[in-house]
């Protein structure tokens, strides 16, 4: 995964809150088993809606909780292949968000009436070091789970790390690890 | 000694709850959780498979591990991957069989007397027990924290991590308990219980949350009954759905193909929440006031009492939904005409569900604007429905019977609804486009979507004859 340290320019908005994944990515471009080539297929029925506009910008601003619903990696797959570096919404579904900081695709909560003035803005700056966003003039402060923040800062392979406990794993199987059910009896 | 730590663990914490202790037991190190329990279907895992193959990284745990193919599979009795007539779906079931081979995982593929979907095989099997860890790649994972597991799903770089390592990194989310006063009211099920949870608490209510469901009317649910509520977790944006083991937990697991033999009850019925467990939050409902639900909108919080109408639309997004749906407010929800009937899925696809659909629909006539469909869980369901002639019944009402798969609950097979069409389902997500593009679906029990397919449109199953 590429670094993440700051993510500048244009945004993207998309003022309706429960965006789920189904919108992001419908279910016919998940047939795919390769991770790239999603861009084109991103929010494929609402880009058909008369009006509908949303460029492919660094920042992409939403309402409330974005990405509930499914646990399709394939949005925000499809998302960072549109172009999106960041995504700025009052709140996203857990399982989304998680998968956006695999990626590298930085998630960032601000509150409702900042994410307004952010749409309002239509140009920010992300600093994930400094865990703020510059927009209008102003800085705001953002919360973000330090330990993600360590990855996506330094770019870390999240399997990579976990190796490094290779042995408190093996400990745990040894000591602790339940005893069934093994799959392979099935067979 | 494992127990003894515990023990001593439960000792110093004081009184805990049933995700505190499946957490503990499973923390490796801080943050890193064991997993006891993969299961992977086609969709979300051929990029993580391929991405261990770069890496020259082998699956850890095969023998932890399970595979399915349920999304992409046709419901038209196909045996074999080769039959399956698109092309990328037949890619992408090929795909996960050769990886299995080639990782040395067990799969029950299309063809198999042991394939359905994944939540449904997970516990039919028995694999699925009370006390375990269990994540998939697939958001209704939360359907198996019916058993006391903590099973959540993830996304597909995470299940790279879990075929690697056998471990998720996760921060321990908080906690919530939904307790309901009372019990259920005649024809009130499971499925209007969790949708009228959800209409309570929203959408996003649940999120960053794991939520142990309690009170006398989950005590009351069957097994099936239990499933459907966990399922439903996820649209309430719950990390993960619970509910604490008991004897009707542990009557349904006795015997399973890998149910231990014989069960460590001792262990098992120490599971529970303690007296006095603290959860960061706590909700009451009042379980006995609940109608039969059916949504009206394009989440499952959109939701209503089958009795009421189509409610005054409160914000935009609302307005944009019943634009979508095509109603108008006001318009009482039973008389709402359908094009279709699907009964099925991984929320209301077991053999107890299919059951309560039959009874429903024995000796009578699907109604002739109505094109319903049955589609079960797992081929054993499908197996143990035709032996008590099930499939007969349904027949003879006009439904078509199909085989195992996801079918119409998200439509990456054949099975979808054309633009514009009505559907009572009996599935969990009312998206726009969910079931078909245009589309329009309306989550319900599987005995109301069994008496609207008779009727043409919703009716209150508690006064129909
Ligand atoms: S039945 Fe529907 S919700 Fe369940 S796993 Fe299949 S597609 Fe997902």
């Amino acid at each position: 995964m590429e670094p993440v340290r700051v993510i500048e320019g244009q945004v993207s908005v998309l003022d309706r809150s429960d965006v789920d994944t189904d919108q992001i990515i419908p279910k016919q471009f998940l047939k795919r088993v390769e991770r790239t080539g999603f861009g084109e297929f991103v929010f494929h029925d609402w880009s058909k809606e008369p009006g509908w506009d949303l460029p492919s910008n660094p920042i992409l601003a939403a309402g409330r909780n974005f990405g509930c619903g499914s646990s399709r990696e394939h949005a925000p797959w499809a998302l960072e292949d549109y172009g999106f570096r960041a995504i700025v919404a009052p709140s996203f579904a857990d399982i989304f968000f998680n998968n956006c900081t695999k990626i590298g695709l930085l998630p960032v909560v601000l509150s409702e009436a900042d994410v307004k003035e952010l749409m309002a803005a239509g140009h920010a700056r992300i600093d994930l070091e400094e865990q703020e966003v510059s927009f209008a003039g102003r800085q705001v402060a953002f919360e973000i789970d330090p330990e993600i923040a360590r990855r996506l800062l330094e770019g870390l392979d999240d399997i990579g790390v976990t190796l490094q406990q290779s042995d408190a794993i093996e400990r745990y199987e040894a000591q602790r690890e339940r005893s069934g059910p093994v799959t392979n009896t099935l067979a | 000694m494992p127990k003894n730590k515990n023990r001593e663990r439960a000792a110093a914490a004081g009184p805990r709850s049933l995700f505190d202790k499946i957490w503990d037991a499973h923390e490796v190190a801080e943050s890193l959780l064991y997993i006891d329990l993969h299961l992977v279907h086609e969709v979300t895992s051929p990029q993580a498979f391929e991405s261990l193959r770069l890496a020259e990284r082998p699956v850890r745990r095969p023998d932890r591990t399970l595979a399915t193919a349920d999304h992409n599979v046709p419901t038209d009795g196909s045996t074999a991957a080769a039959q399956i007539r698109d092309r990328l779906s037949r890619v992408q079931v090929e795909t996960l069989e050769d990886n299995c081979r080639e990782f040395g995982v067990p799969i029950h593929s299309i063809g198999s007397a042991r394939q359905g979907i994944v939540h449904v095989i997970g516990p039919e099997l028995g694999v699925t027990q009370p006390g375990m860890t269990i994540v998939c790649g697939d958001s209704h994972t939360s359907t198996h924290g019916a058993f006391g597991a903590l099973a959540f799903g993830i996304g597909t770089s995470e299940v790279e991590h879990v075929l690697a390592t056998q471990t998720l990194q996760q921060r321990k989310p908080r906690s919530m308990r939904i307790r309901y006063r009372g019990e259920l009211g005649f024809g009130v099920t499971a499925k209007d219980l969790i949708l009228g949870t959800i209409g309570r608490i929203g959408v996003a209510g649940g999120v960053g949350h794991v939520i142990e469901y309690a009170g006398p009317a989950i005590e009351g649910l069957s097994m099936e009954g239990r499933m459907t509520v966990c399922n439903m977790t996820i649209e309430a944006g719950g990390r993960a759905g619970m509910i604490a083991p008991d004897d009707t937990t542990f009557e349904w697991v006795e015997g399973r193909e890998a149910a231990p033999d014989p069960l460590p009850l001792d262990e098992w019925r120490t599971l529970g929440t303690d007296e006095g467990a603290g959860f960061d939050t706590e909700v009451e409902i009042d379980a006995s006031r609940l109608s039969p639900q059916v949504t009206w909108g394009t989440n499952p919080g959109m939701v209503t009492d089958v009795t009421s109408a189509v409610p005054e639309p409160r914000d935009e997004g609302e307005e944009r939904a019943l634009e979508y749906m095509g109603l108008a407010a006001g318009t009482p929800m039973r008389e709402i005409a359908l094009d279709r009937v699907f009964i099925g899925s991984c929320t209301n696809s077991r053999i107890g569900d299919l059951r309560e659909a039959a009874e429903v629909v024995r000796g009578r006539r699907v109604a002739s604007s109505v094109e319903a469909m049955v589609v079960p869980g797992s081929q054993q369901v499908k197996t143990q429905a035709e032996a008590e002639g099930l499939d007969e019944v349904f027949r003879a009402a006009g439904f078509d019977w199909r085989s195992a798969g996801c079918s119409m609950c998200l439509g990456m097979n054949p099975d979808i609804a054309a633009p514009g069409e009505r559907v009572a389902s009996t599935s969990n997500r009312n998206f726009e486009g969910r079931q078909g593009r245009g589309a329009r679906s309306h989550l319900v029990s599987p005995k109301m979507a069994a008496a609207a397919a008779i009727e043409g449109h919703f009716v209150d199953i508690r006064g129909w004859e």
